[in-house]
């Protein structure tokens, strides 16, 4: 948690300093959730799919801090080779299948790992694979069609896959009871948990400040997937200290709303009931933020010293095979042609 | 055999020699496909293999490409090809760019196939001709089958590309006759076909629209006229070898297509054919293309808006000149 609060702030800085440039998108405040889920329940071979606000859910996978820092700073040594920015982090060793910029593209794409998984199981005859899939997404998302679509199939089809609502009340400027209906008759609320049991599956509501609660929820959910029961839609109420994106200029919430989440900061809160259950010290953690402040240094770093991507990236991976480029007119298919590996082929 | 058989054929092949191969879509399980290409192969491969899925086009689409990602050879059928329009976000974004997105950490093995084209008075929605909204997705192929045999071959190869495949087919050619090649017969994906070779013009076509050219042939000869008749076979890359020696002997060339004229597939070839082989040319590219109106529902409607072989006809008469049979 405190590496990715640490991380993310340095973003910021590095933004404002001209090293980092289009749309990020920052998650502090929300770390609670990535390590209760990801750090804490989900094993490497493990899937995760995320949106935008995917840098600390690469870091709690345990994607290569440096690496995601390069990626940032549009470098070649980037996760995805300076290709894909902050919205579009990858990295499959660890089984991130991507931060996405439309948000709820990239739920069915974590449905699909849970299928492969199911597949594998049930085709292959991998009895013992219990991987699972978990998707990351926010409250304006619950209203993408695609969410929907994919709760239904999760169930229909048994799969393996954990949706989590990191429901910080806030899509840009639409306070989430202004977009979305309540969701029961009886009901004022817009829950998105309650949506859950609509679509055959448990449905959890967590506090997403609290690592602890969210880590006891999540076990559950990872656990039922793992034994072949089916996904989970959990929500966890949480907050973002920052605005959506460093562009934002955050004008429409209000000082209270901002002070409450400040108060429930979830890292100041586990600090106080590591101590208070014995299980470090105040020094220990003085250690430790000393230690992740180092790390991040070295990753602004390590950005900083990396070469920019070269020309022949230009072509290279718009195929995994490139022939896709086709034929040109001597006959020579256009990737054998010397421009290609130099970016300045002719390929159409 | 009928191309429905020949899909079949090609996808029953696949699927047994490479068990990560499946099918999804809607009806394609128990139904067997809404063109038959899938009948009774969930008896043999089961449910998860002939995957029937409910009708939500994005959805499914992008479950396919999450399944592909991570080591899974999926096919996704659209029922009719028009429908994918409900899976644009998933085919442009992710089929199409992830793997250059993810910096070529992930390849997206997909064939994303189904009938499109215009059938007999379906009406404008189940008319669609969906390859020149596709044509600027960066990082797919787009391949149209219109024979048996080619059908077949056609299909296997996309099957095995690790690059993602829009495959055409089409509602009226499900029942054409024809052979298939024998044994594990797979063509070139980025290779256009020698229909009938020629010294007169060049007519690039594909899909129906090469049935539509032929007929038209049929009448050229008799009249004294010897066009040389490509089909294009892949309308993403255009094989520009093929199509260039064409056009350095006819040094004459008609585009005839099925899809509107605005930004259709003519309206690419057309323009990189003037780009690069404007010296070849005694005359500008005609271009054939249905009208830009939606398809209607009546019959002389419907056929006037498409390319019949009238029209094909007199396109060769004007730009070769009238002649007088030999």
């Amino acid at each position: 948690m405190v590496l990715g609060r640490e991380f993310e702030e340095m973003c910021a800085q590095m933004y404002y300093r001209g090293k980092m440039f289009g749309f990020v998108h920052l998650y502090s405040g929300q770390e609670a959730v990535s390590t209760g889920v990801i750090k804490a329940c989900l094993r490497k071979d493990d899937f995760i799919s995320s949106t935008y606000r995917d840098h600390v859910h690469a870091l709690s996978k345990g994607v290569s801090a440096r690496k995601v820092m390069a990626e940032l700073f549009g470098k070649k040594t980037g996760v995805s080779r300076g290709q894909g920015g902050s919205m579009h982090l990858f990295d499959r060793e660890h089984g991130l299948l991507g931060g996405y910029a439309f948000i709820g593209e990239g739920i069915p794409i974590g449905l699909g790992a849970a299928y492969q998984v199911a597949y594998s199981r049930r085709v292959l005859g991998n009895e013992s694979d219990d991987r699972v899939a978990v998707n990351f997404f926010g409250d304006g998302t619950c209203n993408v069609g695609q969410f929907y679509e994919s709760l239904n199939m999760a169930t229909l089809y048994k799969l393996p896959c954990i949706f989590v609502v990191e429901n910080n009340k806030w899509a840009i400027g639409m306070n989430h009871p202004r977009a979305t209906a309540p969701s029961g008759i009886a009901d004022n609320e817009p829950w998105i948990y309650k949506k859950g049991p609509a679509f055959g599956m448990p449905g959890v509501h967590v506090d997403g400040m609290d690592v602890m609660k969210v880590r006891e929820v999540a076990m559950e959910a990872v656990e039922r997937a793992r034994r072949g029961e089916g996904p989970t839609l959990i929500e966890a109420e949480t907050y973002r200290y920052r605005g959506h994106s460093l562009a934002d200029p955050d004008e429409l919430r209000r000082k209270e709303e901002k002070e409450h989440y400040a108060a429930r900061d979830p890292i100041p809160q586990f600090a106080k009931y590591m101590v208070a259950n014995g299980l470090a010290t105040e020094s220990d953690i003085k250690a430790l933020e000393a230690k992740v402040k180092e790390v991040v240094d070295d990753c602004v770093e390590y950005a900083e010293n990396s070469p920019k991507p070269d020309m022949s990236q230009l072509l290279e991976n718009v195929f995994a095979d490139p022939k896709g480029f086709g034929i040109g007119p001597d006959g020579r298919y256009r990737y054998e042609n010397p421009g290609f590996t130099a970016g300045t082929a002719e390929v159409s | 055999m009928m191309m429905w058989e020949a899909l079949r054929e090609g996808l029953d092949e696949e699927m047994e020699k490479d068990p990560t191969v499946c099918l999804m879509g809607e009806d394609v399980g128990h139904y067997g496909g809404s063109y038959k290409v899938s009948y009774g192969l969930y008896k043999k491969y089961g449910d998860m293999r002939l995957l029937d899925t409910p009708i939500c086009e994005n959805g499914f689409m992008g479950m396919g490409v999450g399944a592909a990602m991570t080591g899974l050879r999926p096919i996704v059928e659209g029922m009719n090809m028009g429908f994918l329009l409900l899976a644009f976000n998933q085919i442009s974004n992710n089929c199409g760019m992830l793997h250059y997105t993810s910096g070529g950490q992930f390849k997206v093995p997909m064939v994303i196939r189904g009938p499109g084209g215009v059938g007999r008075q379906l009406g404008a929605e189940h008319s669609q001709r969906l390859e020149s909204y596709f044509q600027s997705i960066p990082g797919v192929q787009l391949v149209a089958c219109s024979t048996v045999a080619n059908s077949k071959a056609l299909l296997k190869s996309a099957i095995r590309s690790d690059n993602p495949i829009i495959f055409f087919e089409h509602v009226l050619l499900y029942n054409v006759k024809g052979e298939v090649h024998p044994g594990d017969y797979c063509q070139c994906l980025e290779r256009a076909e020698m229909v009938r070779e020629g010294t007169d013009v060049s007519i690039f076509c594909y899909s129906r629209m090469r049935y539509v050219v032929m007929q038209a042939v049929a009448e050229l000869e008799k009249q004294g006229y010897n066009p040389e008749v490509i089909d294009l076979i892949s309308l993403k890359p255009f094989d520009m070898e093929t199509i260039s020696k064409s056009i350095k002997k006819t040094r004459k060339a008609i585009i005839v297509e099925e899809c509107m004229k605005t930004g259709g597939i003519g309206a690419s070839l057309s323009a990189v054919i003037h780009e690069s082989l404007f010296n070849e040319l005694d005359h500008e590219v005609l271009r054939l293309s249905s009208q830009d109106v939606p398809t209607s529902y009546a019959y002389e409607l419907e056929a006037a808006t498409i390319v019949q072989p009238e029209k094909v006809v007199e396109a060769v008469h004007k730009v070769c000149g009238t002649r007088v049979a030999a």
